[in-house]
């Protein structure tokens, strides 16, 4: 077996990746959410970490489409596109959206995870990509990896120790 | 375009100046709390970039106890008081001598999270009354929120209204008779407020 590459994504951040052995890492993911994209005919993987539901109130110019769900998906689609991926075959993987601190008020706009996580499944929704599976919401971080040659997204966290979805 | 490039050592230098006076007042009550002198040290004050802030606490997986307050009033924003778990563990022995430490190595029991949570007031709360009184603006900290997680989820919570920026880093140390416990406190305020700081504090940034 070769060592796998990892490829880092960083906060804000969206990468494709193609072939075998590459593992696409994001860190620390708390009300953030990871979307692992994965066409297992081509072998296309696409990981973005995004940060907020809606560009509507970016304030960035020019716009980082990485950091918001409604322009992370469609910029990530068309990433992997150009390396090989087909739309029907590309499914979906979320994980993270959590809610870190209980003492925010349910009003804060910091009570952002959930939203997070709407807006991915709102936006996976638009491309009619289907969602196989999810980490989503609680109360702790996650660190994913999604492998270029599996699909198989695997999570971290501090108190559960490790998955695979 | 980035706030922070437009604040200089004039600015910086009175937020140490605050800082040292807010230090004051938290060996003060961190004594109280103690029951034994406890001594702050000067606060080292700088900016720190957007995507290096979880460097400075062993980077965005590091394990780390953390402490959030939501500040409210003229001036708002978010702080976090950050130290490592074993940090974290040994100012709880300092506070509850006399109990055993609770099992597992991130573990922390009710009371000893509502005692953190106390230390994460105390020294955030003397910072913010510092700042405040140089202000003449009311500031009122939250409920303090506890954690112990990968700094990178925790961080990423202040950074949520912010596009590129930086962050106010406060470098807190005390000692505890020959302990020295070593935290990080930042604090990041909302965009909208960040002028209003130094306008207020009558060093009005360029």
């Amino acid at each position: 077996m070769t060592e796998k590459v990892i490829v880092k994504v960083g906060m804000a951040e969206l990468k494709a990746a193609s072939g075998e052995g590459q593992l696409l890492r994001t860190v620390g993911l708390g009300s953030c959410v990871g979307i692992a994209l994965y066409d297992r005919f081509a072998k296309v993987a696409g990981l973005a970490h995004i940060m907020l539901p809606s560009s509507d109130i970016a304030r960035d110019n020019p716009l980082n489409k990485a950091k918001y769900a409604d322009t992370a998906i469609p910029e990530l689609l068309a990433r992997m596109q150009e390396i090989g991926a087909v739309m029907p075959r590309i499914v979906a993987k979320l994980a993270g959206g959590a809610q870190m601190f209980s003492s925010v008020p349910e009003s804060s706009t910091l009570r952002i995870g959930q939203r997070n996580v709407d807006a991915c499944k709102a936006g996976l929704l638009r491309y009619n990509i289907p969602i196989s599976a999810e980490d989503t919401g609680g109360n702790y971080g996650r660190t994913i990896e999604l492998d270029s040659s599996t699909g198989i997204l695997f999570i971290r966290s501090v108190q559960f120790g490790a998955k695979e979805l | 375009m980035n706030e922070w490039e437009r604040i200089g050592e004039n600015q910086l230098d009175l937020l140490r100046e605050i800082g040292n006076i807010g230090a004051g007042h938290a060996a003060t009550a961190m004594s109280k709390l103690l029951n034994k002198p406890v001594n702050m040290e000067v606060p080292q004050v700088r900016l720190v970039p957007f995507d290096q802030i979880a460097e400075q606490v062993g980077g965005p997986e590091a394990v780390v106890a953390a402490i959030f307050l939501r500040i409210e009033g003229q001036v708002s924003g978010n702080m976090f008081l950050l130290m490592s778990v074993q940090a974290a563990k040994e100012l709880v022995k300092s506070i509850f001598p006399l109990e055993p430490s609770s099992s597992g190595d991130l573990y922390f029991s009710d009371i000893e999270i509502s005692a953190l949570s106390e230390v994460g007031n105390i020294l955030a709360g003397s910072y913010l009354s510092s700042l405040s009184d140089f202000m003449q603006a009311s500031l009122s900290p939250t409920v303090p929120g506890f954690a112990v997680d990968m700094a990178g989820a925790i961080l990423a919570y202040g950074l949520i209204p912010f596009d590129e920026t930086d962050a106010l880093l406060i470098e807190t140390s005390f000692l505890d008779g020959m302990e020295r416990i070593e935290s990080h406190m930042f604090l990041l305020p909302d965009p909208d407020s960040f002028a209003r700081i130094f306008t207020l504090l009558g060093v009005p940034a360029q």
